[in-house]
């Protein structure tokens, strides 16, 4: 950069005021990023450590947390019971419910995209149902899906089917849920859609002069080009898979009914049967309901880790079957 | 980016530092005049009473105001006293809480003014004694209970026949069957009695009582496999559910409407005779007078007629949060509402809540409704009982429920394994809570 020949000592003044210049730009940098410094560390940054810290204590929330060591992760591996249950559920649904997602809102968007009349309605239609605040939407579910007075199971009657138990099912709760998740696929299916309507024009018209039918263009074309959003969404299901809460907890209080007044929670958290009790609802419990958070910390500690590995994995491996147009890599 | 991350590790320190924790301070004497916040869980009609009874309190009390919250619960106590900002007086529904609000101090001990006053906890009978109380010390008073019984619909009784509610289980599952009516298709109609667990009041603690069935031994381990009682009275349970069919009462309890609500199944007539709180009676009164019902004890199961008269026992707590900065004044008002016969017998009138003073029971003033006195009965029994304070909640009684909510469904066809392997459960959970205490 200097010149090498001749040293020439610059003036220490333009030195300085070059260093000052140079700082002030990092300091207008830092005043303009403190927004997002300040949120990150307040809301993420200090939870996140303190997580971190309270997972080695045993903490009641009440009384100051007390050093434990690794009391909380080995009773967390080797002793409770319910972990595994848990995971269980949590893998149940990852397994099923979040590719049945991706799918579900990939055809959706590859219909609309074909539709030739109503499409402004039909995308608001498809759409719609994200809006529903989840507490909302779930009790809409369980009052559809009643199995005694719900509608569906009424015009299943009528049909001279007998509807199964829904929500009192433990066969049948997940499935439910994955019914709920379905319906709510509308974020998803918006970003299939642009991406959907994004794939080059001119890349079908030689696909078709080629003589590719319907399939052939779907396998060869779309699915190449958005393959980018297909792993997006994949990452963002199974990360919201692994922290799946809301629904399953207002479900099984829902469900499940109260068991008893005085205790004015209700007793239901899993209901029926354990089925609905995913990990972060074990979570929960044991944080919010049994006075235990620093082994509800170290449950989420665990959490972070399983959610990070899953994600390098899927991210690792995606690189053989994700294509990006141009030098996005 | 040096820079940065010092500012990162700045605004932590910061934040570590004014994170937690609200500083307790002094309390001033009980004449020095001061407003108090008191935190209940009531909400309208039952929060009138409470406010009036409050209302009378500042009238002997004229130095203390007293602000009324409704409506809370125990996480907004719990956050509160994080936050260093909950009220002088708190009151929970949840007395399972205890051991949890009395070892950490988030409860101040009472003990001291206890002693002071010459308050005696004597006055308080067995059970509510024990739930206000974790190992040795006292953070809250009992302020009105709730007791178990057995609502029976007279008219349903009288058309199958049966002249007096039963006495024992066998005839409550004779009489059971007897009441039942299923449509055409062996759809349930109308159920004799409901036995399923974790359906409206169905919990394990609730029918405790009627088998004699312990939760602890004398050094607070789990028993539920040891004591047979439990196995007795899950078997019944069970074999009761199977006459009905599972899937069958399944299906009935999900439209069998809510259950604090006009539609609850006894009130509509849906089921003929239901294990219940005495706060039934009010909700009778209000939603359904043309109902023609009666209250008895619950039956005692078979060979243990001496058990007949007890129930379960449990009810609100209120204490002084560590907090406060008006503990004198606080104190006032906790004895008032825990100990004034008066006070109690009011809002036992207004609430239908069972006063929790031996005195206040026998108080002149008090008014029961008709049906009531059976709740009033039930409490002053000997046997009657109340579920052991953990360091954990409720955790046991649900580690217990979710085993049993299996075992009903036929999923855990061992029931004294299963009995024993959620004794270690319990017990592993009881350790893991007290690891790193100092002996």
């Amino acid at each position: 950069m200097s010149a090498p020949a001749a040293p020439i000592t610059p003036p220490l003044d333009r030195t300085r005021a070059k260093r000052r210049a140079a700082l002030r730009r990092r300091g207008q940098v830092l005043l303009f990023m403190s927004p997002w410094l300040l949120g990150f560390t307040i809301f993420f940054g200090y939870p996140l450590v303190m997580s971190a810290y309270l997972s080695f204590t045993h903490y009641d929330l009440l009384s100051s947390p007390r050093w434990i060591g690794l009391a909380n992760y080995r009773y967390l591996f080797e002793t409770d019971q319910t972990v595994w249950p848990a995971v269980k559920n949590t893998l149940w649904f990852i397994a099923i419910a979040v590719p049945l997602q991706v799918l579900f809102a990939m055809g959706i968007a590859i219909m609309l995209s074909r539709a030739r009349r109503g499409v402004g309605f039909f995308r608001t239609v498809f759409y719609l149902p994200a809006l529903a605040p989840p507490v909302a939407a779930t009790l809409g579910f369980v009052y559809l899906l009643n199995p005694a007075t719900g509608p569906v199971n009424t015009v299943l009657g009528k049909l001279g089917i007998e509807g199964p138990l829904w929500f009192d099912s433990p066969a049948w709760a997940k499935p439910s849920l994955t019914l709920l998740a379905l319906w709510g696929v509308g974020n998803t299916m918006i970003i299939f859609l642009a991406a959907v309507l994004d794939v080059p024009k001119h890349l079908y018209e030689s696909a078709e002069l080629d003589g590719a039918g319907f399939w052939l263009r779907l396998r060869c074309v779309t699915l190449p080009s958005i393959s980018p959003v297909i792993l997006f969404a994949v990452v963002i299901g199974v990360i919201e898979g692994l922290q799946y809460f809301t629904q399953a907890y207002v479900a099984a209080s829902v469900a499940g009914g109260s068991a008893s007044y005085s205790a004015e929670q209700a007793n239901t958290l899993g209901y029926p049967q354990d089925s609905t009790l995913f990990y972060p609802v074990l979570l929960y419990q044991q944080g919010f309901r049994y006075f235990n958070m620093g082994y509800a910390s170290a449950m989420a500690m665990l959490l972070l880790a399983v959610s990070f590995a899953v994600t390098y994995v899927i991210v690792r491996n995606s690189r053989r079957f994700v294509h990006y147009q141009g030098a996005m890599r | 980016m040096t820079r940065a991350l010092a500012t990162v590790g700045l605004l932590l320190g910061l934040a570590l530092l004014s994170g937690c924790g609200g500083s307790s301070s002094s309390s001033g004497s009980s004449s020095e005049p001061a407003t108090i916040t008191i935190w209940t869980p009531f909400v309208k009609p039952e929060l009138t009473t409470f406010t009036s009874v409050v209302r009378d309190f500042e009238k002997s009390h004229p130095n203390i105001h007293v602000k009324v919250v409704g409506g809370t619960n125990d996480d907004k106590i719990v956050a509160a006293i994080r936050g260093g900002n909950a009220p002088d007086v708190a009151q929970s529904f949840t007395s399972d809480n205890t051991g949890a609000f009395c070892p950490s101090g988030a409860w101040i001990d009472l003990g001291p003014y206890m002693k002071q006053d010459g308050v005696d906890d004597s006055i308080f009978p067995e059970a509510p004694r024990q739930y206000t109380q974790f190992e040795g010390k006292r953070c809250a008073l009992p302020m009105l209970a709730d007791t178990y019984g057995l609502y029976y619909n007279k008219t349903l009784l009288a058309k199958a026949g049966i002249t007096s509610p039963p006495k024992t289980i066998s005839e409550l599952t004779a009489d059971a069957k007897k009441l039942t009516q299923r449509d055409a298709s062996g759809k349930l109609k109308v159920v004799g009695f409901n036995p399923f667990n974790g359906w409206y009041e169905n919990a394990p603690a609730h029918y405790a009582p009627s088998w004699g069935a312990k939760w602890v031994d004398s050094k607070g381990n789990s028993i539920l496999g040891k004591d047979p009682a439990w196995a007795d009275l899950l078997r019944w349970q069970k074999s009761l559910i199977d006459w009905y069919g599972y899937n069958n009462l399944v299906r009935f309890n999900a439209g069998a409407g809510d259950e604090f609500s006009a539609s609850n199944a006894f009130e509509t007539g849906k089921v003929a005779m239901h294990m219940d709180g005495e706060w039934r009676v009010a909700f009778l009164k209000r939603e359904h007078p043309e109902l023609k019902y009666g209250t008895v004890p619950f039956p005692a199961a078979d060979g243990h007629s001496n058990l007949l008269g007890a129930g379960y026992v449990t009810g609100s707590i209120i204490g002084i949060p560590k907090t406060s900065k008006h503990r004198d004044q606080a104190w006032q008002l906790v004895k008032y509402l825990g100990t004034n016969s008066a006070a109690l017998a009011k809002l036992s009138n207004g609430i239908q809540n069972v006063p929790t003073t031996t005195d206040s029971l026998q108080s002149p003033a008090l008014t029961p409704l008709p049906n009531f006195q059976t709740f009033l009965d039930v409490f002053g029994n000997p046997n009657t009982s109340t579920t052991p304070i953990t360091r954990v909640g409720a955790a046991n009684q649900e580690t217990f429920q979710s085993f049993i909510d299996k075992y009903q469904a036929g999923q855990k066809p061992d029931l004294e394994a299963g009995l024993d392997d959620v004794d270690q459960q319990i017990d592993a959970q009881l350790k893991q809570a007290s690891a790193g205490q100092a002996p």
